[in-house]
This record gives structure tokens, sequence and C-alpha cells, in this order.
């Protein structure tokens, strides 16, 4: 949820390659695997990955990184499967979840996906009843990105602890708070104010008629 | 939705806020989100925008409303084939779309707000939108372009009308889902037939009032409601409480169907004459559906169930503005008014104050029958239901159901229009409110098309005999004697498959 604001990472998505045992052209089944390799030109320390599901039904993720040893040497780079067989689709032969979009956080993998160089992911669709199948609208958000101007005001993120009502009967309310309280709903009033429209309710009438035009097909 | 827990998120809040509208809860957040703009850490003047980019979700609005692509087109054009034939009877019949009610006339129609039905305008010239047939037409005619269907019949075709692949429960599914309608559970509608009053329930509803528990009242309402305690029971649920605000909002609605008047208030009262007047249960409503009716095609608030529904509202220009978004009005959504007509009309049977009906009704249009004239995959959206209903009489019943193609009467072409309106007009009236008290319950409206197939599943062996598609329709025409629950239960649990 946090990610919203933030701008994905830059990357580059290679095309789909289908995989398939025996010559694709005289093979009459349908290719159940789709690879799709992603590269990412500096290394990122992997948040988020948000995309849309177009009838895939599970989904393999294995990233390419390169591990930092104890004396801060970089060490080889390794492959990891982070992600076994996620389900994308409960029923592969009905539409359901077919067209979803998708959001995977860092929790939800088996191992740390730091230093992530290259990812691949395999998607399968083990039911022959779709022609196609892929995932699109591939966005990647990295761990610790400098939050934009619009950050979360804390008051939404955490909200305070309730406030018991005052009690009158014991004691009057404090009169500076109250005027405050008042002052703040009195601008909030001058605001709306100052963003209404000038029109009336009932701008449309021409002649005192309600003359519109044919309905519109956009 | 799996763990998209953004679009999750914001569709949840949208249902729940939806459903908060109008009770007490709702005014109690009101009232703490009043008190919390006090606290000096909300900046006033980004208010509207921090919440917005704190509830924004990856997914567009439209997807929320229906995520398969191919049915968001499919309805897309249907709606225009709906406006193009509005538009048309507009211009042939050179009425306007809509326009403001001389005074004389405002006064005339005030005078007689309570019986309109005494009014006889001429109609003749005045065509339906569209018929139910059309409409299933559409739906036969729904394919998924990524979906193999197949030179060869296999199974990845469906036997039926419906050829898209949503998924539906299966027999085991139902069995789990409608648990309470087991044979083992007692039912109104069917024990309190017998001599002995089930006392055990009714003091459960009577407690659940004095609670005003609306969750509570949605569970108990599963195994039926007792006739006196219905028009409470299902306020409760649907969280209508008609208080003075309502009362005032409703007259709101009635003054502007004084004020002006609109293309679809002759397409009404057209319907209205036709289908209520002549019904041998609901003419004695025939006032309160105008009064219902007009008031709902003024309704903006209904605008807002456009969020989840798959449909868009139609959209006009004033004139001379065409295309400037500042000039453009909602028309009232188009439907086959019948349908609307068949959910007001056994409501009357319960509520009798014109501003409690009318809210009632907007609520349970809101929450289900708008999923019976719209395209799209929800589980109880009117496509799931067809193909629920045909796919259940395969399993049960695969010689009755194979029979019945070879005449040329498939299923659905009879069922077809039971579903789409709820079985209103079909079933007697205590039978169709004790069918509606498991809608409420179950929230969901897949009911009908286990009804529908468990009818089927009644006159098997009439329908066996049959030639023709008339034939079958004579078979299955009066639905009238039906008891629901006994017909239920037997299919769901006393069949042997």
């Amino acid at each position: 949820m946090g990610t919203m604001g933030h701008e994905p990472v830059p990357c580059t998505i290679k095309s789909a390659v289908t995989l398939q045992v025996g010559d694709v052209r005289r093979e009459l089944g349908r290719p159940g695997v789709v690879v799709i390799d992603v590269a990412f030109p500096q290394p990122i320390d992997l948040q988020e990955m948000v995309f849309k599901n177009y009838y895939a039904a599970f989904l393999t993720m294995r990233v390419q990184r390169r591990r930092s040893l104890n004396r801060g040497t970089e060490g080889p780079l390794q492959w990891v499967t982070c992600l076994q067989d996620y389900c994308l689709m409960p029923n592969p032969h009905t539409e359901d979840c077919s067209q979803d979009y998708v959001c995977l956080s860092r929790d939800q993998m088996f191992c740390d996906v730091d230093h992530v160089a290259t990812m691949r992911l395999i998607l399968r669709q083990p039911s022959p009843v779709w022609f196609n199948f892929s995932i699109e609208e591939l966005r990647f958000y990295a761990q610790g990105q400098k939050i934009p101007q619009k950050g979360f005001p804390s008051w939404l993120s955490h909200p305070s602890p309730q406030e018991q009502p005052a009690n009158l009967h014991e004691e009057l309310p404090n009169p500076d708070k109250v005027s405050s309280e008042v002052q703040k709903m009195w601008v909030l009033t001058e605001m709306l104010q100052a963003s209404q429209t000038a029109a009336r309710i009932g701008r449309f009438d021409v002649d005192g008629c309600y003359d519109i035009n044919l309905l519109s097909y956009t | 939705m799996q763990l998209d827990q953004d679009t999750g998120l914001s569709l949840t809040i949208a249902q729940i806020v939806q459903r908060l509208k109008g009770s007490s809860l709702h005014s109690q957040l009101e009232r703490q989100a009043r008190i919390s703009l006090h606290r000096p850490e909300i900046k006033l003047e980004s208010l509207k925008e921090d919440i917005k980019e704190f509830l924004k979700t990856s997914a567009p609005a439209e997807h929320i409303k229906e995520p398969l692509s191919y049915m968001r087109k499919s309805q897309g054009s249907w709606e225009k084939r709906i406006l193009k034939s509005l538009n048309s009877m507009c211009t042939e019949l050179s009425i306007p779309l809509a326009r403001k009610r001389p005074a004389n006339e405002q006064k005339e129609l005030l005078n007689k707000w309570n019986e309109m039905g005494t009014d006889e305008p001429d109609l003749s010239l005045f065509r339906p939108v569209y018929a139910p047939k059309d409409f299933l037409e559409v739906l036969m005619n729904l394919r998924n372009p990524n979906y193999d269907n197949g030179d060869q019949p296999s199974f990845r075709n469906h036997l039926g009308l419906i050829q898209v692949p949503l998924k539906i429960k299966d027999i085991p599914e139902l069995k789990d889902y409608f648990s309470e309608l087991d044979l083992n559970a007692g039912q109104l509608g069917i024990d309190d037939s017998t001599q002995v009053p089930p006392g055990w329930l009714k003091c459960t509803f009577f407690a659940v009032l004095a609670e005003q528990d609306s969750a509570a009242a949605q569970q108990y309402v599963r195994q039926g409601c007792p006739t006196a305690l219905r028009a409470e029971l299902w306020a409760l649920i649907l969280n209508i409480s008609n208080q003075s605000e309502d009362i005032l909002y409703y007259e709101q609605l009635k003054s502007n169907v004084v004020q002006h008047d609109l293309l679809v208030d002759s397409l009404i009262y057209k319907d209205v004459k036709l289908t209520a007047s002549n019904d041998d249960y609901y003419f004695v409503f025939e006032d309160y559906l105008y009064q219902v009716l007009l008031c709902f095609s003024r309704d903006t608030s209904v605008l807002e169930h456009f969020t989840y529904n798959s449909a868009t509202p139609p959209k006009s220009y004033i004139r001379g503005k065409l295309g400037m978004e500042e000039y453009a009005v909602f028309y009232p959504p188009n439907v086959n008014f019948k349908i609307f007509i068949l959910s007001v009309a056994p409501l009357c049977f319960l509520y009798h104050e014109p501003s409690k009906l009318y809210q009632i009704f907007r609520e349970m249009y809101v929450r289900f029958f708008f999923r019976l004239h719209s395209i799209s995959s929800h589980p109880s959206g009117i496509v799931s239901l067809c193909l629920l209903f045909e796919t259940l009489l395969q399993t049960h019943l695969p010689q009755l159901f194979y029979h019945l193609g070879e005449i040329g009467a498939q299923p659905l072409r009879i069922a077809f229009k039971w579903m789409v309106r709820a079985f209103s007009g079909y079933l007697a009236t205590d039978q169709l409110l004790l069918l509606w008290d498991r809608v409420l319950g179950y929230n969901s409206l897949e009911i009908l098309a286990v009804l529908a197939a468990a009818v089927f599943a009644f006159r098997a062996v009439n329908l066996m005999e049959v030639t023709s598609l008339a034939a079958a329709e004579a078979v299955l025409a009066d639905l009238s004697t039906l008891k629901v629950m006994p017909l239920l239960q037997i299919f769901l649990f006393a069949t042997v498959t």
C-alpha cells in the first residue's frame, strides 16, 4: 500500500518465450510454459511488484542476485528461486481471477530479494482451453526509495487513540480549546464557500426548459 | 481477487460505505470525522488529496466494475444499442428527452399524485426499448476471444446456450453454500404449514429485532421469515430506517417528478399498464408503482452504484454544449421497465408508506436486481446464473437437457425470463417472498438458478414427452401452484445424481 505513490523502477522486459517439447510447428498441443526475462540497469532491492494477469495460472520467479560476502567484497551472481508455483488462477479452466491485478511484496517471497540484477518469470497454464497467456503492465518498486512530495500524513498511517468524550458535568471545557476548534470549523466553511461555483442550481434551464441533446454514445 | 490488496481494499471500502449509508453507524462515523478535523496535524487544504492518495489503487475504475475486458466491451455495445433505440424513438415521435412541465400541468399532477392509474394517456406509439429475448441473444453471443471453443464437440464446449467459461458452483459446493436449507433444518415455508407452529424460530426473530442486529437477521432469514415480521426484518437487513431526512429526500424526488417530464416516464406508464394492471395480484398497486418508479428515475444517488455495476449510465449534453463535460448530465439508466415493475410490485405487499417502499426498492435494486440486466462476470450476474442453470440441468437431468435441445426448446430460452425477473409475476406472492428471503439471507441471486433447475426437474416427466418449444412452454407456463422450499430441498439434498 505504501508504495503506491512511488515511481516504478526502470527495467527492460524482454518478450515472452514459449517453451515446448518438440517442434513448435508440428506439435498440436499448446505450449503450457512461457518465460519472461527482466533486466535491471542497476541492481535493486525489490520491495514490491505489480502486474496484470492475462490467463496465466501459476507463477514461478527466479532472481539473479549478487550476494555481498562477509568482508564487504561482492560475491558472484547467483540464481535463486524466490517464488514457486504461486497460484494466480485457482480454477485454470474458468475465468476466475484471469484478468486480475496482482501485487506481490517481498514478504511473500521465499528468500531475500536484495541486489537483484535479473529476474526470470516462469508462467504456467496447464489448461489447453486458452489460446494465449501472459502478464502485462509489469512494474517493480524498490525498497527505500525517496518518498515524493505527496507523502502520507502521519495521522492517516497512525490514527491516534480514541479520545474520551469530554465529561461536561465535572467542569466546563477549556475556552481556548473550544475557540480553536470553532476557528478550524470556520476555516473549513470558508474554504467550501470559496470553492463553490457561482452558478445557480437549475443552471441548465433554458427559457424554463431542461434542454438536452440526444443521448451520447461515448 | 487474491492478493491484490489495493483493489480488493478499495472495492471493499466502497461496498462497506454503500451498505452503511443512512444507518446510525454512518452518522457515528461522520461525527467522528468531524471531531478528527480539529486535530492540528490535519491540513485542511490537502485533506481531500491526502485521502485520495492513500486510497488510490493500482487498478483502474473500470477494472473494479468488471475485470474481464470482453465483457466490458459487450456491455458497452449493448448499451449503445439501447441508446440508439431511445434516441430514434425520441426523433421519430418528436418528443424531447426531458422538458419542464408548465405550471398548470404541475398542479394537475400534484393533485392526482395518489391516483395516477386513472390516467389514460395515448401511449400506442411508444414501444418497449428491448425485450428479454433480445438480451438473451446478446448473452448467447458472448465469446471470450482467448477461449478455444474448438471445432469438434469436446469438454471445452458448453452444451448449452452460454459459451463463456465462468466459475460456477457445482452441486457439492451448492449443498455446502445452502446448508441452512438442508432437510434437517426447519424452514418457514414448509414447517409452518403443519399444525405445530415453530415457536422457536419466532422467538429468535423477536430477539433479533429488539437488538436491531442486522447481521444476525440476515443469518436467520436464510430459513425464512414469519410473514408478520418480514417487513421489519427486511428493513433491518437493508439498513433502512425511514428517518425524517429520508422522507424529505423522497418528497424532493416527488417535486422533481412534478417539475420535469422525461421521455422514460411515458415508457414507465406504458409498461405499468401492460404489466401490473393485467396481473391478478399486482393490479391493486398500480398507483404505488407509478409513485415509486417515477421517483426512481430521478434519483441521482442511484448513480453511485455504477462504481460496481459493469454498466455506465447514459449521458447527455445540454443543447449547444456537446462534449463539454461541465454541461454533461446523466439520464436514468435504461432498462426494460417490466423488470423494474415486477421488482417493486411484491414489495407493495409489505410496505404501505411510499417513502419506505421507495427506499426498500432502491436498496434491493442497487444490491441485487441491477445484476440481472447488465453483462458481468459476477457470480450473481445474469451470465453466471444462466450458466449455473444450464450446468445444473445438464448434470442432474442429461436426458431431458439433450431432448429439449434436440427439439429446439433449449431450457434457457424458457428459464431466462423467470430469472431475469427474479420469478416475480410467475410464482404466487407468498412463495416469491419466501424465495426473496433467501436472496437477502445469502446476499446472492444464485438461488434463482437453482430454483429454475428444480422446476424443470419437477416437470421432467411431462417435458420428456413434448416435441416443440411451444409445447414445452405450455408445460411450464403456470408456476403459480408451486411451493418453492420443498422444490429447492428436494433438488439440492434429496436427488440422487
